[in-house]
This record gives C-alpha cells, structure tokens and sequence, in this order.
C-alpha cells in the first residue's frame, strides 16, 4: 500500500491531485472564500482585532483585496491559484494534501495552523508553494490597505503638491 | 505637479492605446521596436535622431506622474510584469521587472553603475567579446551619465542605507556611495511605484517623449506576438491587443512592417517572442543562460527608527564580496538595501499569525540588507532558461544549486555580522526555519546550520540578464557585439538579454552605456550616414 507521503513524493503526483480537483469543479469560485474566511485569521492573527465580531468585517475587506489582487494576476497565475483553492475545496483531496478532516468552517485555529505549518515546511515544492501563495496574498491584501498601517508606525506616502 | 508626458500628448504625439482600438489596424515604420525600457527607449531617439520613423510597441499601460501616487496596491499590479509577483518555474524566485511605457525604468530605485572592469575583462576573454574594452566602453557610459544626469548621491543616506554602511565599515568593509539617475531628487523614497515629483530620469521622462516629440509613434498594450520570418528576413511583426485590465486579448490584431526590427522586451519577454517565432536557432542558445544575481536578504531590528520606506531607497553598497573572490570563482555578492514598504515587506517576510504580527509591530525599526549574487561566471552557474507555456507565455525555468547556496551561506553570514556592528538587537535570514538570533555569535553558528534550499530560504530578484547573448560567431551567440541577430538579417535585440553573464551591479546603466553604442551602429548602416547620433 502506497503512503500519504510516497504519494506525494513527486511533482507528478501533486499534478495528478490537482487535475482530481479540479475535474470536481466545486462551489462558487472554487469554494475560495470559505476557505480564506477559515485561513484568513490565523494567518493575520496578532494583526487582526481577537473579538471577532470586529474582526469579521475585515476579514470580509480582506477577501475582497484577495480577489481585487488575483483578478490583477496573469492568467497562468490565475489558472493555478485556481487549481490551489481546488485542491483545498474538495474533501478528499482537502484531507490527503492537507491533513484537514473537517471542512473549512469548522477546522480550528490549531488544525488550520497545523496545516500551514505543515505545508510551509513540506518536502514538496508544490506544497511549499501553495503555503508561499496563501501567506502572500493574504499579507498582501491586508497591508495594501490604509487601515493597517497604524498598527505598524507606517505613515503612508508623503504629500506632492 | 507638471506631468510632461500628458502634455506632450495635448500637444499632437502620435501614441496610440491599443486596448482603444475597435478594428485591426496595419502599421508602417522604418524601426520597429518592441518595448519601451532602457534598451528600446536609448534605441528610439538615438535612431529617430537619425532621421528614422520609429514605432515603439509596448504592452503594458502608459502611466505617467501624475497616476503615481505612491501606493502599493495601486503600482505593483499597474507597473510590474505580472503584477510584481512574476516567478521562476519551481516558484523559488520572485521577479520584479516593470511593465509599463518606460519599462523597468520607470519603477526602478535608481542606481546607475557602468559595467564593472570585472565584468567587461571576462566577456573579452571568456566570451570572445574583444571590442567591450573599459576604454572603448567609457564614451558610452559618460553620455549616458550626463543624458540621465547620474551622479554619486549627495545628501545623507537614510537610516537603511545608514546601517549597511555604519555596520561595514566597523568591520573594515569599504563602502561607497551610489550614482543615481535623479534631477532635484525630493529624497521621498517611492522610486519603486513611479517618481511622483519627475526626478528620476527614467525612460518615461528622458527618450520616450523626445523620441515622440521628434516624430515617433507609441503604441501602449499591445503584445508583439510574432515575429513572421521568411528565410534570413522578418517580413512582419504580429500583434494582439490588450483589454483594459492589462491581461486579456481585445481580438484586435495590429500587424506591423518595418525594414528593420529591433527587441527590446527585456531578458524574458525578447526570448520568448523569438521562440514563438520559432526562430531559427541552429546552437540551441535561445533563452538558456539567463541571469538573476539571485538575491538574499537579511532583516534586523534595531532600538532607533529606521523608516526604511523613506529617503533615496538605495544610496550605499558594497562590492567588497565580489572583489575578495575569482570572478568564475566562488560566487561572490554585491551589498545593497532595498526600500522597506507594507506590502513588499509583509509579503517578503517569513512565517504567519503572532511570529508574523511581532515582525511586523516592529516595521519602522527593521533595517533590511540584500546580497545580489553574481551568477554566470562559474562554470557550476549556468542561469536559467525561458521556455514557453502552452499559451505562448514565457517561463523561467532558474535551478538554485549547490554553488549558489555555497554562496548564499556566505552572504547571510556577511549580512548578518554587518547587522550586529550597526547596532542590530536581532537579525534573521528571511527564511521559514529561522526564528532569528539575538547575538552575532548565535547567528555564526545558527546560519551554519541553516538548511538552505528554494522555497525554505527566500530567493528574490529585480535584474534578470541573457539569453539571447551576444557572441563572437553564430556557434557562441545569439547576436553579434553589436546586438544583430546571427541568422536574421533585419533583426537586433537591444536589451539586457544579451549579455553574456550577469553584470554583478544594477543593470540600468550597463544596459543603457551598450545599447546607445548599439543603437548608434544600426542608425549608421540603417541610414548610410558615417556620423553617428548623439544623445
């Protein structure tokens, strides 16, 4: 019997996860946006509001840069976050990459956390890759935006008259 | 704020923005060129200058001063080849290259050194490449220089550049001062999202609009897509429109003829156009060797404000990692800063959640060193190689090996060491395995033992250089020393694609210094004329 891990362990394999994706087609926009409502605050944790209740609609504003910033992509770029969040959206492919049992709403903050860890420090380039592309456009979104920079010291760009 | 460009264009410059265009059209020129950055921008008034009817075909957007309004979310998708976040195949490197009328000149930081004697010594001995003496090379630079006003920062550096300099120099590391490319410089520090005060004597502001006051045409989002060819002649350039946003066809097609065709797309558009032309290419050297000077970076906190956002971005470097080690020796490293912004910072920075917030809590006190290094001397550091995606897109492919890490290792040691005599209280490698060192002694051993490998430690780049690289005959090049295609009659590449090895310094002068001589050859055999045009 083959493991999780020799199954994985060429780009072959990874592509044939991603092609299984994506021939389910899931939801609206490849299920993106529950996944980032589910990922969007342990990657912005320490910078996000803890009440959630404040920390919802800015995890919404973020979603919104997200999509504003792959829709700006190539389109070969776009293809293959496309493929990403497929392979994140549909379950079995959700639990052999990712390690994720529940779906995305209900994951805990450790089991998402475990998750990134997990692909940031993966032996796969693919995995790898996938983590490096969350981890910027979600700290991409977030920062590109003016409320933010308080947080920070940034002022912001100076006046030209 | 004036915006010379858009009066310029009030004033009757012909310039056509091709995502307006609502049938095909045909264009007629004497030159064409393909691209509007430091090599097509000298081409274009160098040959309009010699009385030649020049069309300058660019894909990205025409943006002038007053669209610069200093805002990442705005400049990085407007600006930059794919949005800033252009990549090497395996995703282990990220690529800046500016796409807009102006090319990478109109986001670059500024810095402006002529091609190193280093550099030029190996290409005449190793690369056959007898004419690109020091000395025949000067007169290129000099009026490159006094064109685009470049000239050793006068005014203090910021605390960035500060630091870099304060931490070598306690370690016996000379440093110098940069030349930068800036008239009445207001020192803001937001060359990287287009100069809002037109100081930086970029392409955008210098050949482009004298090219087109002298009578050229610029067309703005369209993509050249393919060069026809018939035995040793290009008969026709093909191109397609831009939608709007920049990515997709409009279904416009725009041909273009020319007696002569000159790319200057840069060093991964040039070769993937010639690909797609299918080229003839009887060595099998198209698109291989291309260079990255792959760079690493080392962040550092420090007690005092840094706001490495403000001030002349880049203003202090050292080559004395590059002149302590054999040019094909071991690979060695230039020191610079980059400019510290939210976006480009936070997305750069390793790691997520808390670790990630705490980084970022700390932005204005960070200082941020980079080691740009010189690949394509050793004979272990062969670049990369473009190849074409099945739409037609252009991929490097760019494998960071063994002699590269040797080398990486090297400059984070470097990097970090000159950190802690500025004064760091902390350093890290960006890298996803580091979780930073408090003292120079732990970083000592901590870096030695840092598993470095692409996508664990963090690879970026902003000068990508060859692959279509000049040669002494057909067996060793794509085009001739002075830029002609080997097998194409009517053909040059003007651009940073043809050098032969990396530079080993920022590349715009090195491209702007050999392109002029280049450009000022084609303009006498094009026009007959044994006097050569100035800028």
């Amino acid at each position: 019997m083959i493991t999780r891990r020799q199954f994985l362990k060429t780009g072959l394999a990874g592509g044939v996860l991603l092609n299984v994706a994506a021939c389910t087609r899931p939801s609206e926009n490849g299920g993106r946006t529950a996944i980032l409502s589910a990922l969007i605050p342990v990657v912005l944790a320490g910078a996000l509001p803890a009440q959630a209740s404040a920390a919802e609609p800015l995890i919404v504003r973020t979603i919104g840069g997200i999509e504003k910033t792959i829709a700006g992509l190539s389109l070969p770029a776009q293809k293959e976050i496309g493929e990403l969040f497929d392979l994140l959206a549909f379950a079995p492919t959700r639990i052999l990459a990712a390690g994720l049992w529940s779906p995305w709403p209900e994951a805990t903050p450790e089991a998402l956390a475990a998750f990134l860890e997990s692909w940031r420090h993966s032996r796969f380039d693919l995995l790898k890759s996938g983590y490096a592309a969350l981890h910027d456009i979600i700290f991409g979104a977030w920062y590109a935006h003016p409320d933010s920079w308080d947080a920070i010291g940034y002022p912001g760009p100076p006046e030209v008259s | 704020m004036r915006d010379p460009f858009r009066e310029g264009l009030a004033a009757g410059w012909q310039y056509i923005d091709a995502s307006e265009l609502t049938a095909d059209k045909e264009l007629e020129a004497d030159v064409v060129i393909v691209g509007s950055g430091a090599g097509g921008g000298v081409t274009a008034e160098l040959l309009t200058r010699a009385g030649l009817k020049v069309l300058i075909i660019e894909e990205g957007p025409l943006r002038t001063t007053r669209d610069f309004q200093m805002k990442e979310a705005e400049a990085y998708p407007q600006l930059y080849q794919e949005s800033a976040s252009r990549k090497t195949a395996d995703k282990a490197i990220n690529i800046l290259q500016g796409r807009c009328v102006g090319g990478s000149t109109t986001v670059n930081w500024t810095s402006s050194f002529r091609t190193p004697p280093t550099t030029l010594n190996w290409w005449q001995s190793a690369h056959g490449l007898k004419s690109l003496s020091v000395e025949a090379m000067a007169p290129w630079f000099e009026m490159m220089e006094r064109r685009l006003n470049v000239s050793r920062w006068a005014q203090d550096p910021n605390a960035n550049n500060a630091a870099l300099a304060r931490g070598a120099s306690k370690l016996g590391i000379p440093v110098e001062i940069i030349p930068r490319n800036v008239k009445k410089c207001w020192n803001l520090g937001y060359c990287g999202m287009g100069c809002p005060t037109n100081a930086k004597q970029s392409m955008l502001l210098t050949t482009i609009p004298n090219s087109l006051y002298l009578g050229a045409m610029l067309v703005s989002r369209l993509r050249a897509e393919r060069l026809e060819i018939s035995g040793n002649q290009i008969t026709s350039l093909k191109c397609v429109a831009l939608k709007v946003d920049g990515l997709n066809t409009s279904g416009i097609n725009v041909t273009v003829r020319a007696r002569h065709f000159v790319l200057a797309g840069g060093a991964i558009n040039s070769p993937a156009i010639l690909l797609r032309s299918k080229a003839p290419d009887p060595y099998s050297l198209l698109g291989k060797r291309t260079f990255l000077h792959p760079t690493l970076v080392s962040s550092g906190l420090f007690e005092q404000a840094i706001n490495g956002y403000s001030g002349a971005p880049q203003s202090v470097y050292s080559d004395h990692f590059l002149d302590n080690v054999a040019v094909n020796g071991p690979l060695g490293f230039k020191l610079e800063v980059p400019p510290l912004h939210p976006v480009l910072f936070s997305t750069t920075l390793q790691g997520f959640g808390e670790a990630h917030a705490k980084l970022m809590k700390n932005f204005t006190n960070s200082q941020t060193i980079l080691a740009l290094v010189r690949d394509g001397f050793h004979p272990q550091s062969t670049g990369g190689q473009v190849r074409l995606r099945s739409d037609g897109s252009a991929l490097l492919d760019y494998k960071l090996n063994e002699t590269y890490w040797e080398a990486a290792r090297r400059a984070l040691l470097a990097m970090a060491e000159i950190q802690f005599a500025a004064g760091a209280k902390w350093v890290t490698p960006v890298h996803e395995s580091s979780a930073g060192f408090n003292t120079w002694a732990e970083a000592k051993n901590g870096l030695a033992e840092l598993p470095l490998e692409p996508l664990r430690c963090r690879v970026v780049s902003a000068h990508v250089m060859g692959g279509c690289a000049m040669g002494d005959a057909p067996e060793r090049g794509v085009v001739s020393d002075v830029g002609r295609h080997f097998q194409i009659e009517n053909l040059s590449v003007h651009d940073g694609s043809v050098f032969p090895t990396s530079i080993g310094a920022n590349p715009q002068l090195s491209i702007y210094g050999l392109i002029a001589r280049n450009a000022s050859e084609l303009a006498k055999t094009l026009t007959g004329q044994s006097k050569a045009a100035t800028l």
